[in-house]
């Protein structure tokens, strides 16, 4: 190989470019952060399904939930205990969850997702604009 | 075989580098396009399909078109396109490559395109179009890159190239098949509802097509050391002839049945598009125009004194391929769609920076074919042929 | 796995086999991150959801006469359904509009018609069809007709924005995002969402309402002008007035079945 020169120097340089964030950012990692829950939220005890559940699989109960109003036009969720809920992102999960900047989006902006709910869905029912 | 892309003179990286800087102006209008939406076009509620959908169109039939040169030199054995039949095949993986970024670049949501494969709706004609598209895409790719690569190892092809070859025959006509009927099936669109549309959408295929390529022929001869031949280049230009008549022939017989039956809900859309519709005309003047440069085309070709001085051709397939691009972009675009299905008219222009993200995208096309066609000629110059 | 496989059985219509084979297919889509045996959940209708196999509509136009008696059921619309009201018209988005007989119906005039019907305001939406051409086109199933009533809905967390749904409608029925609407609605109903750029929407024949048992928006606010019902009740309303009068549908030849019905 006539080029060996280049190609290692290649390689060492894209190899410092990818792992430059990381050395970047070593030892100083984010701290988790805290969600807080509203004084609607802490009453009802347990949201439709338990916590545990719901921190692991939120995404796909609401995946579920517009799917089965939006396809199959079914609205009412029962849960495993019976209880039922209105199957609405606006008006049933903020109307306890009412404080999406300290409940969704940490958690979101956190883990660098950017869920696009929001451009349709309204995120704050109970406010006046 | 891909080092040979890159291993160019001064002028071959100029003219990249000319290419690669109108793309980034379009990629630069296409960021504002995703920020602001569809809005930043010209298209409307009534006319929801515009420039990008008519290039899409008109590219599906280049990328059909090189199937002129597949079926003669592989089906016939018509040993004179050995030489330009790669160019055909890389032809038409430059503009597939345009019409799925057409595509593309035409959703509100592009994010989601995967949605298509994700959902399979084999009701919806464009759900066929994506597959008959990406198919045609990789038997091109399959096959010309196999068959050069044997070229220049002075072998002959595997022999499991040969059923992707015989596919990618019908595989063409059916990528236009398809396009057509993605028109040709909607009730109230009285324009392109008739069963002349794909057969017109191939004809005018292997009139443009071809025609493209002859001029590429000749700019090859001229800028390189490869020559495709003056034989393959006239049986060329006679497909291109035969092609262009045809597609006049079943313009007319659309004209015929429309202005006979005299039925306004088929009549009008003609009407708009060559004489105004209450008072809306803009297309009036390009239509005639591609009328015109397509009848001229067919004089300059069909004449085989014209046809053999190679000047002349170069200005005919100029001429065939700038009328064939009004009559099938937008031509049959804007047409169909106006009037609308309430029977009012909402003209469309097309916007500037709709016109430059377009103009990329072209850019993009050539930029491929310039790679493809710089590696065609550099096994072509290399093995001496 | 999860819901989503589910969702796909369910949306492959293996759901109506389920009664007989619920037990495999749980077992199938069995998840591992739920709570144990009691992780069953169901989805009910709701108790006051209105049904039907075929939601249709007669719209009585010898009672609209004039823009104030069709502005009423336009704005009671596009308000809780949070419809823009775009400047440019180029970006226009609506669901339901008015417009002059001879583009309601074109070619299905006559000549001199008299003065009244010529200017009569007429109501056009989409069609809810039966045979819908737009359902037909659309590539990803985002646009569909509901099998439980009939409605065609949208499902904009689906749609690519493609608008070949648009060159489908034979009614002009749909509308495109070209741009992001909310700047353009004058005051949101937080009860419903609004759109995003880049997706079609149109009409969902209020089936947001029906789910709770309450009529269309338009039908309420016509004031008993306009008759929403099952058509293929044979007590419902819509049948009642479509028997007693001579109705007309918008393009019926061209096998579409719309739902919407005109008294002219």
């Amino acid at each position: 190989m006539s080029n060996r020169k280049g190609v290692i120097i290649g390689i060492v340089v894209f190899l410092a470019v990818v792992t430059f964030p990381f050395l970047y950012n070593r030892g100083k990692a984010a701290p988790a952060p805290e969600v807080e829950l509203t004084e609607k939220a802490k009453a009802a005890k347990q949201c439709v399904r338990s916590t545990d559940y719901m921190q692991r699989e939120h995404m796909k109960i609401l995946d579920l939930w517009r799917h089965t109003v939006v396809r199959r036009g079914e609205r009412i969720y029962v849960n495993p205990q019976g209880k039922e809920f209105n199957m609405s992102l606006s008006n049933t999960c903020l109307d306890c969850h009412s404080n999406k900047t300290e409940f969704c989006d940490r958690c979101h902006d956190y883990a660098s997702v950017r869920p696009y709910c929001w451009d349709c869905h309204i995120d704050n029912p109970k406010e006046s604009k | 075989m891909l080092e040979l892309a890159i291993r160019g003179s001064k002028k071959y990286y100029g003219w990249m580098l000319f290419l690669l800087s109108i793309i980034g102006v379009g990629f630069f209008f296409y960021l504002k396009q995703l920020d602001f939406g569809l809005g930043i076009t010209g298209m409307s509620r009534d006319v929801s399909w515009g420039f990008y959908i008519a290039q899409f169109t008109f590219l599906v039939g280049v990328a059909a078109g090189g199937v002129m040169v597949v079926l003669p030199y592989y089906l016939h054995d018509y040993k004179v396109y050995g030489r330009v039949t790669i160019l055909g095949e890389f032809l038409a993986i430059a503009a597939v490559v345009m019409c799925l970024l057409f595509i593309v670049i035409d959703l509100g949501q592009p994010m989601r395109v995967f949605n298509v494969p994700l959902y399979p709706s084999p009701n919806s004609v464009l759900f066929w179009d994506f597959i008959v598209l990406n198919g045609y895409l990789f038997l091109n790719l399959i096959v010309g890159w196999n068959v050069l690569e044997a070229e220049r190892n002075n072998v002959h092809y595997q022999a499991w190239v040969k059923p992707f070859i015989y596919l990618s025959i019908p595989w063409a006509i059916s990528i236009h098949t398809v396009t057509a009927y993605l028109y040709a099936g909607l009730p109230g669109r009285g324009f392109w509802l008739t069963a002349i549309l794909a057969p017109r959408f191939l004809s005018s295929a292997f009139a443009s097509g071809p025609a493209l390529l002859i001029l590429l022929c000749l700019i090859i001869r001229k800028t390189t050391n490869f020559d495709p031949g003056r034989e393959a280049i006239q049986t060329l230009a006679k497909t291109v002839a035969y092609a262009i008549c045809l597609n006049v022939f079943f313009f007319l017989c659309e004209i015929f049945t429309v202005f006979y039956s005299q039925i306004p809900e088929h009549m009008d859309h003609f009407k708009y598009l060559f004489t105004g519709l209450h008072g809306h005309g803009a297309y009036v003047p390009w239509m005639w125009a591609s009328l015109a440069l397509m009848l001229l085309g067919i004089i300059l070709l069909v004449n085989p004194i014209t046809r053999k001085n190679e000047g002349v051709l170069a200005v005919a397939c100029v001429v065939i391929f700038a009328g064939t691009w009004i009559d099938k972009g937008m031509g049959m675009i804007s047409g169909g769609f106006v009037p609308n299905p309430l029977h009012e008219v909402t003209e469309y222009i097309p916007s500037v920076p709709e016109l430059i993200i377009s103009l990329a995208v072209w850019c993009v096309g050539f930029l491929v074919l310039s790679a493809l066609y710089k590696i065609a000629v550099s096994v072509k110059e290399e093995v001496g042929t | 796995m999860d819901s989503s496989r589910r969702q796909i059985l369910k949306f492959f219509g293996i759901s109506t086999l389920a009664m007989s084979t619920k037990p495999l297919l749980d077992a199938f889509a069995a998840d591992p991150a739920a709570e144990g045996a009691e992780s069953k959940e169901t989805f009910l209708a709701g108790p006051e959801a209105l049904k039907a196999r075929q939601w249709a509509m007669v719209i009585d136009t010898r009672e609209f006469h004039s823009l104030e008696d069709v502005e009423p059921l336009i704005e009671a619309c596009h308000s809780i359904h949070n419809v823009p009201n775009l400047p440019i018209r180029r970006h226009e988005i609506k669901w339901i509009w008015e417009t002059e007989y001879k583009h309601a119906f074109p070619m299905k005039g006559a000549r001199f018609m008299a003065e009244e019907l010529e200017h009569r305001p007429f109501l056009v939406l989409c069609n809810h069809c039966e045979n819908p051409s737009c359902c037909r086109a659309c590539p990803t199933q985002a646009t569909f007709k509901r099998e439980s009533d009939g409605i065609v809905l949208m499902d904009f967390h689906r749609c690519i924005g493609c608008r070949f749904c648009m060159a489908a409608c034979p009614y002009g029925a749909r509308s495109f995002n070209f741009r992001d609407p909310r700047p353009f609605i004058a005051e949101t109903n937080k009860k419903f969402p609004t759109r995003a750029k880049g997706v079609v929407e149109k009409c969902n024949f209020c089936a947001e309402r029906l789910a709770v048992g309450r009529l269309p928006a338009c039908v309420e606010a016509s004031e008993g002008k306009v008759t929403f019902g099952d058509l293929y009740d044979p007590d419902s309303p819509v049948r009642e007035r479509i028997k007693t009068n001579y109705t007309i549908r918008r393009k019926q030849s061209l096998g579409t079945e719309p739902s919407i019905y005109y008294i002219v």
